[in-house]
């Protein structure tokens, strides 16, 4: 028989609220643990208990680190999903699942491959304590497959042992279950089917799971927050809770119990973003977390803080909108929203994480930057990056000190003739301020969202009115040079795709599958707002230039149509998705291939 | 030149000329507030005058010229002043705000400050009326009152003493923008108080609420006003000469071991005790009266920065060695 070792996807199909979460995990890890690149997927519902959820791992020799549409394994333990479960898999695949289920009509398939293993039986012959029953099925499914995929009880034992860690119980309990799944398949089970798991080795060196939220607080704690405040919020609240555990370990002083940071719940999202503003007017690094719809509630606070120029850092973890929307799915929806949120003349820089070193890099950015430009900082992850786990080289070390950016002190007031809180001396547009408690007669200033003049009067004057707004899009401007700059993988192909945040992984397939389609295409992963001129520069060396996004409504393509000159304008062209689910490669190489190979496609 | 216990004088407290209406409310509380910062000596470099939007959000610009201001959008001012606090808890925080910004649109900042005890003093300028947008009426109007072109106010009042003690507040004050005399050492209080002092200050608009009908007028206010006690303000170390009739006094000691002195004028008002601070309030509402003076204080309970276990350097100082993951620590994370 053909194998296929090392190149294939597992989605186990459960009902949210079965503890199946820590047995996923012991499987993810195992494999990783051979050497094995992994990409797991957690598909969850907006729901305590009852709904159904989805646990993708994909196993992938090349480490990519997308989506794949193609389910080879499903372990089937949801009645209420089982028919359209049984459909999802891709001919020659496998199915193992509750021996109760049906297989019959629809659901009797002759091109998969049935393991039929009554997990609620030997559940239930097994273990006596009801409550922990429903933990240990899924770990019996965990032996099952290990022992179907060649991989050893040792291995499963260690992932068992890191899962649980010091809880010696809890590894003895659920090893035996997994022993359960283990003999079944040993003696019930013969092996019918392709796939399989082989050790490797070179691909895994070094790295780590971890999710991006986590990546993001632990920036945070490097960055030198030190005020945060937050609405709890799907998918976003993990990056807080996150902070505030890192915090508890590393920001309490051991004797005295005193803590380097205030944290607060706040009532709302309004509160969280004026606290945050609060925080950073006063001169302490502040940031919130949210989601879509916390994001709308702080547009009026954000325009303050981009007028008033106040620094503050807002991560939004973005999930499906509009409105209360897909809760627990992901899309890049917010990215013209955040960049101009507000009314009025706004525009923000926007940090665009697509791994998790870069969550971790740019929440460290977003407070330099924001401390630099006096304004807020936004930080778009989306809940693909935050609430799933990748494989990530370990977070570095920050070698650079912060940058508190143009803060005059009552020495520096004391050797000035005089100075204006809005006032361009250094003609890059960005002022120079002072905090409260500075101790000098002339510190003290209004800060105010009315018009003000240079002195921080208030002002109505239509000429003062104008320098200010200028001045601001001068700051917009600086800031397009020192925001992270795009990433240019470049071998002169006329053709190229321009991507950003966790598109970038579906790229990275995309580009492999189209090059081995004869039309191999250049890249540029766009890292943050306002564009850096490397931008234009890039597409003006290519003919066309395919922009790749999660959302509907194209909306870095209008970005850059608005922005680009109009000789450009034409060059490029929008490919979209906008389900839910992570963006897969097939989603990027199917639209651009038939762009490519039908001209009048593109005309239109 | 007279100067204060800190050596300024009393110009270094006055701020830009007022842009409200001649006659307003309040600009005298304003000159209250200047006087009340000048005697018990505050520096301004400390103090952050905080506030949302209205008439009486604009006042921060009228006192303290020296001193950093925030006037932030409406009705979250509770939420700037918190993040100020928090990035610097050495600051004297003073917000201002009026009965619009309070009562409608910011209440939910506002309740939530207050469950925080949030160490801040909040005054609310109140005049039961939305001047800037010209006259209309605001939460904290009295049922039954009229708009000057007559309109009667068909709905409950919120009042914002009562609510912030069914709200857990540790300082709540009302007084009449004309009183100088009872305002002062209330504001002189409120600073000594660590914790949520809210002073609810009857301030009468003379453009727009200062009608036969209003029942925030000048007119009104000086016939209805029932007052509980009158305080005096006595700094730490300073002697406590008694000179009142026992039993009519009433001694509270603040934070800072400063002390206020309320000579109660309603004899049996217990401005320590939540339950007959609010009856006392409903009493007086179900009257027509104003009950004003200090309604109710508990100086004992810890404040947000307290609960917080805050350091006590002002987070804003800390850098990268106060902050940053320790290299050896970090390497057992990673290494």
């Amino acid at each position: 028989m053909h194998r296929v070792i090392n190149d294939f996807t597992i989605r186990v199909a459960t009902v949210n609220g079965s503890g199946s979460q820590s047995s996923n995990l012991v499987l993810t890890n195992a494999i990783f643990s051979l050497g094995v690149p992994v990409a797991p997927k957690n598909v969850f519902p907006s729901n305590i208990e009852g709904l159904p959820t989805w646990f993708d791992v994909r196993v992938t020799s090349k480490g990519y680190q997308c989506r794949t549409r193609d389910i080879d394994v499903l372990v089937g333990l949801n009645a209420a999903t089982w028919r359209t479960d049984v459909a999802s898999v891709k001919p020659g695949g496998v199915i193992v699942h509750e021996a109760t289920y049906p297989v019959a009509g629809e659901t009797l398939r002759d091109d998969v491959t049935y393991y039929a293993v009554p997990f609620n039986e030997l559940a239930k012959a097994n273990f006596s304590d009801g409550n922990l029953r429903k933990y240990l099925l899924n770990m019996i499914y965990v032996g099952v497959l290990a022992e179907l995929l060649g991989i050893d009880e040792a291995t499963i034992e260690a992932a068992i042992g890191k899962q649980f860690k010091s809880k010696l119980k809890a590894v003895a309990t659920n090893m035996d279950a997994a022993r359960i799944g283990f003999a079944y398949a040993r003696e019930h089970l013969a092996k019918r089917d392709a796939f399989a798991i082989e050790r490797m080795s070179g691909k895994t060196d070094g790295l780590l799971f971890m999710d991006g939220n986590r990546a993001a607080a632990f920036g945070c704690i490097m960055g030198g927050c030190t005020v945060v405040a937050w609405y709890p919020i799907t998918p976003s609240s993990s990056l807080c809770e996150n902070f505030i555990s890192l915090a508890e370990k590393y920001r309490v002083n051991r004797e005295t119990g005193e803590k380097n940071v205030a944290i607060v719940q706040a009532e709302d999202e309004l509160a969280a973003i004026g606290m945050v503003l609060g925080a950073g007017w006063a001169g302490a690094r502040s940031m919130t977390s949210t989601s879509g719809p916390g994001l709308s509630l702080m547009a009026e606070w954000a325009g303050y803080g981009y007028y008033a120029e106040v620094p503050a850092v807002i991560f939004d973890v973005q999930r499906a909108g509009p409105s209360t929307g897909l809760p627990t799915r992901t899309m890049q929806a917010d990215v013209s929203f955040a960049y101009h949120l507000s009314h009025g003349d706004t525009k923000h820089i926007v940090l665009l994480p697509a791994t998790v070193s870069d969550a971790y890099e740019m929440a460290m950015d977003a407070f330099d930057l924001a401390d630099r430009f006096q304004t807020p900082v936004f930080v778009l992850s989306d809940l693909d990056l935050g609430m799933n786990s990748w494989i990530t080289p370990p977070l570095a070390y920050p070698e650079k000190p912060f940058d508190r950016g143009k803060v005059l002190s009552a020495d520096d007031l004391a050797k000035l003739e005089s100075w204006g809180r809005y006032r361009d001396a250094d003609h890059d547009g960005i002022p120079y301020r002072t905090l409260p408690g500075t101790n000098h007669a002339s510190a003290g200033y209004f800060t105010r969202g009315t018009g003000h003049d240079e002195q921080a009067r208030y002002s109505e004057l239509p000429d003062v009115w104008e320098r200010g707004l200028d001045r601001l899009t001068r700051k917009h401007d600086t800031a397009r040079t020192v925001v992270p700059q795009p990433v240019v993988e470049e071998s002169g192909h006329p053709v190229a795709i321009l991507a950003y945040g966790t598109t970038h992984h579906a790229v990275v397939e995309a580009r492999d599958l189209l090059e081995a389609d004869g039309v191999p295409v250049d890249y540029l992963r766009l890292k943050a707002l306002p564009l850096s001129p490397d931008v234009a520069a890039f597409i003006a060396r290519h003919e066309r230039v395919y922009v790749v996004e999660q959302n509907r409504d194209a909306q870095l393509f209008t970005l850059l149509r608005a922005e680009l000159p109009n000789h450009l304008v034409s060059r490029i062209h929008s490919i979209r998705h906008y389900n839910g689910v992570p963006i897969d490669a097939h989603a990027i190489v199917d639209p651009l291939l038939a762009a490519e190979r039908e001209p009048a496609v593109i005309a239109e | 030149m007279t100067v204060n216990i800190i050596g300024l004088g009393r110009d270094i407290y006055k701020g830009l000329p007022t842009t409200l209406c001649a006659g307003c409310g309040h600009n005298s509380i304003t000159n209250h507030l200047i006087k009340a910062l000048y005697e018990y000596g505050v520096q301004p470099h400390m103090l952050a005058k905080m506030s949302g939007i209205g008439c009486s959000s604009k006042t921060p610009a009228y006192f303290v010229d020296q001193a950093h201001g925030f006037n932030g959008v409406h009705g979250r001012m509770p939420s700037a002043a918190t993040g100020a606090k928090l990035a610097n808890r050495e600051l004297l925080v003073l917000g201002i705000s009026g009965d619009g910004d309070t009562a409608s649109i910011g209440l939910g900042q506002y309740a939530h400050m207050i469950r925080r005890n949030l160490d801040c003093i909040y005054m609310v300028e109140n005049n039961g009326v939305y001047g800037l947008t010209k006259g209309q009426f605001s939460a904290t109007a009295d049922l039954g009152s009229t708009l000057k072109n007559g309109t009667v106010n068909e709905f409950a009042m919120i009042d914002v003493c009562g609510l912030a003690i069914e709200l857990g507040a540790t300082f709540v004050a009302r007084s009449f923008s004309g009183d100088g005399k009872q305002l002062v050492p209330l504001i002189q209080a409120a600073i000594a108080h660590r914790g949520t002092a809210i002073l609810d200050i009857i301030s009468p608009c003379v453009t727009f609420n200062d009608h036969v009908g209003s029942t925030k007028s000048y007119a009104y206010v000086k016939e209805h006003e029932l007052v509980a006690n009158m305080p005096d303000f006595i700094r730490p170390r300073e002697e406590i000469t008694v000179d009142y009739e026992p039993g009519t006094v009433q001694t509270i000691e603040l934070e800072n071991g400063s002390h206020v002195l309320l000579r109660k004028v309603a004899a049996d008002y217990d401005a320590t005790s939540r339950i007959a601070a609010l009856e006392a309030i409903h009493g007086a509402r179900g009257k027509g009266e104003f009950l004003t003076g200090l309604l109710y204080v508990d100086a004992d309970v810890p404040d947000l920065c307290a609960k917080e276990r805050m350091t006590a350097s002002p987070l804003k100082d800390l850098g990268e060695a106060d902050l940053r993951i320790s290299r050896e620590d970090w390497a057992k994370l990673f290494g």
